[in-house]
């Protein structure tokens, strides 16, 4: 069934997928939605190494992919903490108010 | 085929629900269903691991952090104080940043073709997880603790790395309003009763 599918939809659902990303990073102003939005542009990152790994009929891109899931979660992890600890000391989440690094 | 543009679609509608709904929890929402969708799209091309691996770390795991943080941040009274997106200002550069680019991948897609060697395993086809067949378990599992050991280990790193980094940004060394200089002594059990937020 899948066999019939060009490797190239695949990649360009994935494109999609990471513009949709693209686009709620630039335009939301929730912090939490950024991380969520960073988590879609993974995702699509992920789909596309999956496509190529097919392509090629090449384990590595399961195992980077492997890799990629870990460095997220560790990005989710400390995303969330700076999100916690933000709102601990200026009970305020919004990014454009979060300005107290700028110097 | 039909599989492949179902999911397809349901991608693409859960992201632009996560992108767009009101409140973080609607995205949480959104963002599962994109996941379980991902997940189906990965069993399609025979990456059977990695569909689990999708389910359980993303759906089950940092799908529950981001409610537990979210669960944290309105537990208070105060409402978060977000003002309004930045949807009409920005929207025009995104555009054209997901149009060119998109055109970018396209183009460069269709004039690129890629020499690739393939790996050691070379039919698509026969029973689940059998050794030898593209994308099983058995042949991730040895490629993992064989050829690349090294990343491997590389993520026990980054792991202990992240836990060292949000126990330092999130733990009891930050200061706490809540907890102040008067009561240095007092138990665990003690704190854990406090509201973290007031």
């Amino acid at each position: 069934m899948s066999e019939t599918v060009a490797i190239a939809n695949y990649i360009g659902l994935s494109a999609v997928i990471f513009f949709i990303g693209v686009a709620g990073v630039l335009t939301r102003r929730n912090p939490l939605i950024i991380l969520m939005a960073i988590e879609l542009m993974w995702n699509a990152a992920n789909l596309a190494l999956v496509a190529f790994a097919k392509s090629w009929l090449n384990n590595a891109g399961h195992i980077f992919v492997f890799l990629v899931v870990t460095v997220a979660a560790a990005e989710a992890a400390i995303g969330l903490a700076i999100v916690v600890i933000v709102f601990r000391n200026a009970r305020n989440v919004d990014v454009d108010e979060a300005a107290s690094l700028r110097g | 085929m039909i599989a492949f543009w179902l999911l397809g679609i349901w991608l693409v509608l859960s992201a632009i629900f996560t992108v767009t709904a009101r409140k973080p929890v609607y995205s949480v929402i959104g963002l599962l269903a994109n996941f379980v969708a991902l997940a189906m799209l990965y069993l399609t091309l025979n990456a059977e691991f990695l569909a689990v691996v999708q389910i359980v770390i993303y759906s089950g795991a940092i799908l529950v952090l981001f409610l537990f943080v979210i669960a944290l941040l309105s537990s208070g009274t105060a409402a978060f104080g977000i003002g309004p997106d930045k949807m009409p200002r920005a929207i025009g550069p995104a555009l054209v940043l997901v149009v060119a680019t998109l055109g970018l991948l396209v183009f460069g897609l269709s004039r690129a073709p890629m020499a690739i060697s393939p790996g050691t395993s070379t039919s698509t086809t026969g029973p689940v997880g059998t050794a030898g067949v593209f994308g099983s378990v058995s042949d991730f599992g040895r490629a993992l603790f064989t050829t690349h050991l090294l990343p491997f280990e590389v993520t026990a790193f980054i792991l202990m790395v992240a836990v060292i980094g949000v126990i330092l940004l999130a733990g009891d060394a930050a200061p706490q309003p809540t907890l102040g200089k008067h009561a240095p002594q007092r138990r665990r059990s003690d704190r854990a009763r406090e509201p973290i937020l007031k």
